[in-house]
């Protein structure tokens, strides 16, 4: 029973991490129908310009996040503008090599820089235990991850419904063609979108390797890479709270069905992969996600 | 006279390298309702997208004589030309509310509010229906979605591409009586693309006859609604 309890506090902490990093890679897929193979890198080097600006500018740590979300968020954008803009949205091969180029690149040059030796990252939550049942531990590293992500996923939801910017997101979502016959901008609006989601992965990467247990290092989101892409397309790949429902799920597969099955951890990848594609197998369109239904 | 609304001269343009119009000239007075007629595949949905450059074209589209030939499809928008695609083009995954705000993405004025309450009077159904996902609405009430949510632009030049496709006659001719309603009421000039010629020729006030790419035949309403070869060719009779 503690067994179970300590490995569902596993799950809920891993699989926060997973879901934010799966809510970036819906953000780029609902506009774009695109997965950003290159997320987790952004990632990835927003964690570490996170770690730069604490350890090396004196920055609180907390400010140093936001500060790190924005300079992700800009650099997207610049991608964006010169990466994928200047080709044809509806020709997906090109621009999946793109984002599979970038995801060399970017984990290249964080390599090159801070060299691929394991560092200590602040501890953005406070440590400590929230309480202990005999081996279970809920810490408070775990609460604050659950918290952090549900107040992404509110700040996200607000920003998309009730902000102009957010309309138009999901216009160009819904229909490309429509939404220039109403004025809106299509590439600025995309643009937004990758923005938007760097920033949310790279306040991801800063969360997951802010567990006192864990380091940062340039290939510290590849996995997280391999089970956000399994919670997307398992919520959906087109809803906010599907990502969500995804990365939890995704996490309690990973922390507490494999160790109970006889399956060997080695595989808990392969076996949140396979979760996804039963579920694929018998709802093509996620748990949450849109179906490509609709009356005319 | 003064210089009319819209006015085309020599446009051409097409899809990649197949070239579907063949440059004509044709123009829409402020406050008119002009309809193109013409059979599948004579241009009539090209005429439109060139106008509001969701296509490769050439020649001149001139709004109240401001040359838009190179303008982008969402700075037109902002000109003042609004389009109503074929097929409608609601947002299926937008509430109807949301449809009808996106609509008024280019305004920055205050008055959205009071317009959207504007097309609730006249499409109570929108009302009804304004959490519903556009998607779930039927035909006849996304062409209503449709139509609202170009004229929340408040624009100058309202493009109806094939408004009566896929729609029961009944619908259909109350469609058409709303747009003569709303030209009267707003004096929002239209350019009506339709094949349903007898419905549209009875709330035009001129219209053009598209084939192949080129306008073989234009005149008053009346007219075309006289003459033999149109009577033939797109009134059935």
């Amino acid at each position: 029973m503690e067994l179970l309890l300590a490995r569902i506090f596993d799950g809920l902490s891993n699989g926060s991490t997973y879901a934010m990093i799966a809510l970036a890679l819906v953000l780029i897929f609902k506009a774009t129908t695109l997965i950003n193979f290159a997320q987790g890198e952004f990632a990835m080097f927003g964690g570490f310009i996170v770690l730069v600006l604490t350890f090396e500018q004196g920055i609180p740590m907390w400010i140093s996040v936001v500060l790190a979300m924005f300079l992700t968020a800009v650099a997207a954008a610049g991608i964006e503008r010169t990466l994928i803009r200047p080709f044809d949205p509806s020709d997906h091969l090109p621009l999946v090599i793109i984002t599979l180029g970038l995801f060399l690149l970017v984990n290249a040059i964080a390599g090159i820089i801070w060299r691929f030796d394991p560092r200590a990252f602040p501890e953005l939550f406070p440590s400590g235990n929230v309480f202990t049942i005999g081996n279970a531990t809920l810490r408070w590293y775990t609460v604050f991850t659950v918290i952090t992500l549900l107040v992404t996923v509110a700040l996200l939801t607000l920003l998309l419904n009730k902000t102009k910017v957010g309309l138009a997101f999901r216009a160009v979502s819904s229909n490309l063609e429509s939404s220039q016959l109403v004025g809106i901008r299509v590439g600025p609006t995309l643009q937004f979108g990758w923005a938007i989601a760097a920033a949310v992965g790279t306040l991801g990467c800063a969360v997951f390797v802010a567990d006192p247990f864990r380091q940062i290092q340039p290939n510290v989101m590849l996995t997280v890479l391999i089970y956000a892409s399994a919670a997307a397309a398992l919520g959906g790949l087109d809803s906010l709270g599907g990502a969500i429902v995804g990365g939890i799920s995704i996490g309690m597969v990973q922390s507490v069905v494999v160790p109970y099955s006889p399956i060997p951890n080695e595989l808990a990848l392969a076996a949140a992969v396979i979760v996804l594609m039963v579920v694929l197998l018998f709802k093509p369109s996620g748990l949450f996600g849109t179906a490509a239904v609709e009356r005319v | 006279m003064s210089e009319p609304l819209l006015s085309v001269s020599n446009l051409e343009g097409g899809y990649g390298q197949i070239q579907v119009l063949r440059g004509f000239d044709f123009e829409v007075a402020e406050g008119e309702i002009v309809v193109i007629l013409g059979a599948n595949g004579a241009g009539k949905t090209t005429t439109l997208r060139a106008i509001s450059g969701m296509i490769e074209r050439s020649g001149s589209v001139k709004l109240n004589g401001e040359e838009l030939i190179t303008t982008r499809p969402a700075d037109i928008v902002h000109k003042g030309v609004a389009h109503v695609p074929q097929g409608r083009g609601t947002l299926p995954e937008l509430s109807v509310e949301d449809n009808l705000r996106v609509g008024a993405y280019i305004r920055k004025d205050n008055e959205v509010d009071s317009d959207m309450e504007q097309w609730f009077e006249v499409y109570p159904v929108l009302r009804e229906r304004r959490n519903q996902r556009a998607g779930s609405l039927s035909g006849g009430e996304q062409q209503m979605l449709a139509v609202s949510r170009a004229l929340m632009s408040r624009p100058k030049l309202l493009l109806l591409d094939e408004p009566s496709l896929g729609l029961a006659p009944l619908i259909v001719q109350d469609l058409f009586a709303r747009f003569a309603q709303i030209n009267k009421e707003t004096g929002t000039t239209m350019l009506v693309v339709e094949q349903n010629a007898q419905l549209a020729l009875g709330i035009a006030d001129r219209g053009y006859v598209l084939e192949s790419g080129d306008i073989s035949f234009d005149g008053q309403a009346d007219d075309l609604m006289s003459d033999d070869k149109i009577r033939k060719a797109y009134l059935g009779v």
